[in-house]
């Protein structure tokens, strides 16, 4: 209880699949091997707290920012420029995670001084703007970022996938450099959402919610709120500049496709609503849900395609024909926010919610 | 006896509508001072206008004799104004102890004040962990109240307290503020209801088009019928 700030899922469901999800993390290097499973798993660590990030400003302070990727690129790149530029040695990280946190955090908070006093519509437009010009001056300042290729880097020894750590004689399975980082990914993440549930269950967090839900009533009991909104935006932007440096150290790249491209912002407002706004644990069952269904629905298309075919039945074959996935993928995003408008976390907590009060009356 | 607010040349446009057109009023220390008049008179706009929610356009408003019309919302809340807006204003989301909590902003709940609250308003001990949205009406409205005195606050404006609730909720909510009352606390209060209005009032102010058409004694208008049919188009009797 401690550990989750007193902010248990509440719901017995819920937690069985939380549970799933982390304990299939937590083991993907020894139950699936293979490289495409550990990097889908890395992946979604990295954006299970990038969404959870991202949950504390829309979620908890119903502010829509379109710069969230900015940050997120922010501790790609300078995790990327500093390995490129220095080496592959813990001082670059260091220089990397030294420069690229505070740049996300200063950002974070000019944009917020100067723009969270405005309407939110205006606020989400500015921060697109921010981001847009951010996006182009990655590209533009090619000496620095590389351009559109991006930065490939080489990790410090013990994190490459060459370093054998425990050998497979030992525990049946090797334990490299490669599953050092898959678990410095992990634990950093969990930690990440750890903090930001602490975040939210604290005072602070109960004054984002009361600013979410009327600003000038907030404000008519004495609170400061954009210095609330600033210091949540600071902190939102923090861990995804956090999310970011995992992001790069785990593909060895930052590049504008993988670290500011604006499909990963439209990725992350999916993951939120499709797994809850204003829960955090939303973060996680969204940020699983989609990566899965990004990564496995055209194979798992594939073998359906091909069993009605063998079944000889109509249509089907045709329509499940696994270069349609991304059409699935849409209708599955649509069924989604049809089915679950408050989220899987909102749906599965509200269930709990209707049984006791039933229970009660 | 002095006088805790002071609106002195009082104007408040709101976009191109000018609705305060000259306020000069005065609330005493330690008296409930009830501001009356028909719908769109300016009584709601008076109060978030000195609550600083919206900015007055010019005039002058001191509280405690400190210049308040230039000062942020927050400040003047800080400064000691307590604010219970209309249509019962709870943050729907949070428990009642977390509205409470709030309120009380950077210290934590005083024991025997919350004992002072529940003696009022049991249902929100009853209720405590329970999220506020999912209150009746009088007690969102017994929550909002009680947000606002759960600290000692120099002023408080309450904006009409009673409207939409049940006879037996407003009676209470009377009861409620006369305690209030006697404990020495400054009051605003916007009421239509006239029963509350004279049982509360010590002072009494009608406005009307934005401006102050009567100011004196609550008893004395409350004896003169003539008197609120010619300001308030109302009589006693009807709202007894």
């Amino acid at each position: 209880m401690m550990l989750l700030s007193g902010d248990p899922p509440r719901s017995r469901v819920l937690t069985i699949v939380l549970l799933v999800i982390i304990l299939a993390l937590a083991a993907t290097p020894f139950i699936f091997p293979g490289a495409k499973a550990m990097n889908v798993a890395a992946k979604i660590c990295i954006f299970a707290a990038l969404v959870a990030s991202y949950d504390l400003l829309l979620g908890y302070t119903g502010t829509v920012s379109f710069a969230h990727t900015m940050f997120y690129g922010i501790g790609s790149y300078a995790i990327a420029i500093a390995l490129y530029t220095m080496g592959p040695n813990w001082g670059a990280v260091a220089t990397g995670i030294v420069i690229g946190l505070p740049l996300a955090a200063l950002l974070a908070l000019a944009i917020g001084l100067f723009s969270l006093r405005v309407a939110a519509i205006f606020f989400a437009m500015i921060t697109l703007a921010v981001a847009s010009a951010f996006q182009v001056l990655a590209s533009q300042m090619s000496w620095l970022t590389g351009g559109e290729d991006g930065r490939s880097f080489q990790l410090p020894d013990l994190l490459r996938p060459g370093t054998v750590l425990i050998p497979k004689s030992l525990i049946g399975f090797e334990f490299n450099g490669r599953t050092l980082t898959f678990y410095l990914v992990f634990v950093a993440s969990t930690l990440m959402i750890l903090a930001l549930l602490r975040v939210v269950n604290s005072p602070f967090g109960r004054v984002l919610q009361a600013i979410r839900e009327n600003r000038f009533r907030a404000e008519a009991l004495g609170f400061r709120t954009v210095f609330h909104l600033t210091y949540a935006n600071c902190l939102a932007a923090l861990v995804a500049a956090s999310a970011g440096i995992l992001n790069a150290l785990w593909l060895r790249y930052a590049g504008p496709d993988t670290s500011l491209s604006f499909s990963i912002m439209l990725d992350i407002l999916l993951m939120v609503v499709i797994g809850g706004m204003g829960t955090i644990y939303g973060a996680i069952i969204g940020a699983a849900i989609f990566i899965l269904a990004q990564n496995y629905l055209q194979s798992l298309m594939g073998v359906a395609s091909k069993a009605a075919g063998e079944a000889g039945l109509p249509l089907l074959p045709g329509l499940l024909h696994p270069d349609r996935w991304l059409l699935w993928l849409g209708l599955l995003f649509i069924a989604s926010v049809y089915f679950f408008p408050t989220g899987v976390v909102g749906r599965l907590r509200s269930g709990r919610a209707g049984k006791t009060s039933d229970a009660a009356h | 006896m002095t006088d805790l607010l002071k609106l002195s040349g009082v104007h408040t446009h709101i976009g191109r509508y000018h609705i305060l057109q000259g306020i000069d009023l005065v609330v005493p220390q330690g008296q409930t001072t009830m501001l009356l008049g028909r719908n769109g008179a300016g009584k709601t706009t008076s109060l978030r206008t000195i609550m600083g929610l919206w900015q007055a356009s010019s005039g002058e408003i001191t509280l405690a004799g400190e210049r308040i019309e230039a000062r942020t919302t927050p400040d003047i809340a800080r400064l000691g104004v307590g604010y219970v807006p209309e249509s019962m204003a709870v943050f729907s989301d949070l428990t009642v102890k977390e509205n409470l909590v709030l309120a009380a902003r950077d210290g934590p709940l005083d024991d025997k004040q919350l004992d002072w609250i529940f003696g009022f308003f049991p249902a929100l001990r009853r209720f405590w962990l329970s999220r506020a949205g999912s209150l009746s009406g009088g007690q969102k409205q017994m929550l909002s109240i009680a947000r606002a005195i759960v600290e000692p606050r120099k002023l408080l404006l309450i904006d009409e307290p009673t409207k939409g609730l049940a006879p037996a909720i407003v009676m209470a909510l009377i009861e409620c503020l006369k305690e209030i009352k006697r404990k020495g606390a400054t009051i605003l209060l916007v009421e239509q209801n006239f029963f509350a209005a004279r049982e509360l009032g010590d002072h009494v102010l009608v406005m009307d088009n934005g401006t102050i058409v009567h100011r004196g004694e609550m008893a004395a208008l409350a004896a003169d019928v003539p008197l609120q049919e010619r300001l308030l188009g109302l009589s006693l009797e009807a709202h007894q």
